[in-house]
């Protein structure tokens, strides 16, 4: 094993293994899985709640983890970030409190087609609970979003905005500046799915014009089950609470409460506190290896998948033509093989990839593929993997029964 | 059997030359069978004749190897059998998947045998058994 980058991740030591589906989730490298383990192994106790010196250093432990977060994303205030179990539920908690208590009849929720539907399912709740419109901004087959489609899609009865920044489908990155800008012009409210962003790039709220932007630590190198909500401040303290329950509240009587400040308003029963903390431990990871880095290997990876991919016969990828915007992701389709048999047939090299719709099933009736196959890279990849994956690749048509 | 022998079996004969591909008009019965995790989508046609018997059945649509090839040799073992000995074969086929049938119940299963080993792979389960569940259904909402 000559690849530095594999040092710290235990599971990808075993060079008979390719990981490829780092946009499902990435491997935790060992100080992720140790600062977990400590975090159980010394301190372990609910924190917020005793007054005792493990609930301190525990509840010391998940604020530090908090501000950590904020600093990430360049939130002005910790109490700006919310910790919930992922993306999804970030999106949800955003739908179900400030979604349902502003948007009305009469009132416009914008989505783009190229949302995941974790970023989907809940503006369609919100619009069929409150007769809002549900409209969407249209790409080109590249992934591309024009100006019109941003001035056109974007009403001015619109009340919230709703974006990926970077698509799980096409790697591409999503004009987020200019989608926010028009979103801000008619007085709406923007969401930022970071999910697919945050693993590959530095991430500043203030620039994107976010609102809101959520990410799930797990696509981070962080464990499964931790995620982040960002909101604006004002937003969050004219919010309700999503869910109901300990922790969250100032006081309680029999048929009344006061609930507590942002953002334990919003973080209700015992929290993932040792989740936090390895999300901690996996920010400092990612800016140890520096996101220029990340981004460089990433590229030259994409480049060199794309140049293979584009040499066999009956292959072809989607997105954008120039490689180093595809942030790690290369989906394709090979002709008359369904993507399922491909990722079969590349399982039994020990070669890991991702087919079916990728939870993106809009996008891929827009783009009138049925399903396709999906390889998403990380910094830890290197350029052997990618040529036995192209050798691989080409066997694919043969064991199906094609004669070439 | 290695992943590599189940594609060479089931997809050589079934996949890419099926004997019931296609559609016919005025079926007795007609469904839609789809896998919403991967977009596979066939159609199932069945003329039935009055007594029960599967005079002819066809399917379309499209999906991967494993589903096509897999409804192919469904439509191979049923026609020209009554609904009864059809939904035998396909509760066989449902055991078989699972790992559980008897000899017996193997034996019914003719060719489709050679879909056994989808057992060891978890994630064509549901690729497997698209078409005779879309089957099963048709029988389930049309009883007699």
């Amino acid at each position: 094993m000559t690849n530095i980058f594999k040092n710290d991740f235990e599971i990808l030591h075993d060079d008979k293994y390719i990981y490829f589906d780092n946009a499902a989730t990435t491997q935790r490298p060992k100080q992720v899985i140790n600062a977990v383990s400590e975090f159980y192994r010394t301190i372990n106790s609910n924190p917020l709640r005793g007054l005792y010196k493990w609930s301190v250093k525990s509840t010391a432990a998940y604020e530090n983890a908090r501000s950590k977060v904020a600093e990430f994303i360049g939130a002005e205030d910790s109490s700006e970030i919310i910790f919930t179990r992922n993306s999804t539920e970030s999106i949800n908690l955003i739908a179900h409190s400030w979604g349902l208590s502003n948007i009305k009849e009469g009132d416009n929720i914008t989505v783009t087609i190229l949302e995941h539907h974790s970023n989907l399912l809940p503006w369609q709740m919100v619009s069929r609970v409150t007769g809002a419109s549900l409209t969407f901004i249209e790409c080109s087959s590249d992934g591309e979003i024009s100006d019109e489609e941003i001035l056109n899609k974007i009403p001015s009865n619109t009340k919230l905005v709703s974006a990926a920044e970077i698509s799980n489908v096409l790697g591409v990155r999503l004009p987020i500046e200019k989608i926010s800008k028009r979103a801000h012009e008619v007085g709406a409210v923007m969401v930022v799915d970071g999910a697919q962003s945050a693993p590959h790039k530095p991430v500043d709220v203030k620039a994107l014009g976010a609102d809101f932007f959520v990410f799930s630590g797990h696509k981070v190198m962080a464990p499964m089950g931790i995620g982040v909500l960002y909101g604006k401040l004002s937003l969050l303290e004219s919010m309700p609470p999503f869910l109901l329950g300990g922790e969250m509240i100032e006081s309680v009587s029999r048929y009344d409460a006061v609930f507590a400040p942002v953002p334990e308003k919003f973080e209700a029963g015992t929290v993932n506190a040792a989740g936090a903390v390895g999300l901690a431990a996996a920010i400092d990871y990612v800016e140890n290896i520096g996101f220029d880095i990340i981004s460089q290997r990433e590229e030259k990876l994409c480049r060199l998948m794309i140049e293979g991919i584009k040499t066999i016969p009956f292959t072809k990828y989607f997105g954008s033509r120039i490689p180093e915007t595809h942030s790690g992701i290369v989906t394709f389709n090979i002709e008359g093989c369904h993507p399922h048999d491909v990722s079969s047939i590349l399982d039994t090299e020990n070669i890991c990839i991702r087919a079916g719709q990728h939870c993106a099933q809009p996008l891929h009736e827009h783009l009138g593929i049925p399903a396709s196959a999906r390889a998403s890279m990380y910094f830890y990849n290197d350029e052997s993997e990618v040529e036995r994956f192209l050798e691989a690749l080409k066997k694919v048509r043969s064991w199906l029964g094609y004669g070439n | 059997m290695e992943t590599k022998d189940i594609y060479r079996e089931i997809i050589n004969e079934h996949n890419l030359h099926p004997s019931h591909h296609g559609e016919i008009s005025n079926p007795t019965y007609e469904m839609d069978g789809v896998n919403p995790s991967c977009g596979d989508k066939i159609k199932l046609q069945f003329k039935v004749d009055d007594s029960g018997i599967i005079e002819d059945a066809v399917f379309s649509g499209s999906g991967c190897a494993v589903s096509q090839a897999s409804c192919d040799i469904m439509l191979d073992l049923v026609i020209g059998k009554s609904r009864e000995e059809s939904e035998r074969i396909t509760e066989a086929f449902m055991r078989m998947i699972k790992g559980e049938a008897s000899d017996e119940e193997l034996e019914i299963l003719e060719e489709a045998e050679a879909l056994a080993d989808i057992a060891h792979m978890p994630a064509r389960v549901k690729c497997a058994v698209l078409g005779w569940r879309t089957m099963e259904k048709i029988f389930k909402e049309n009883r007699q």
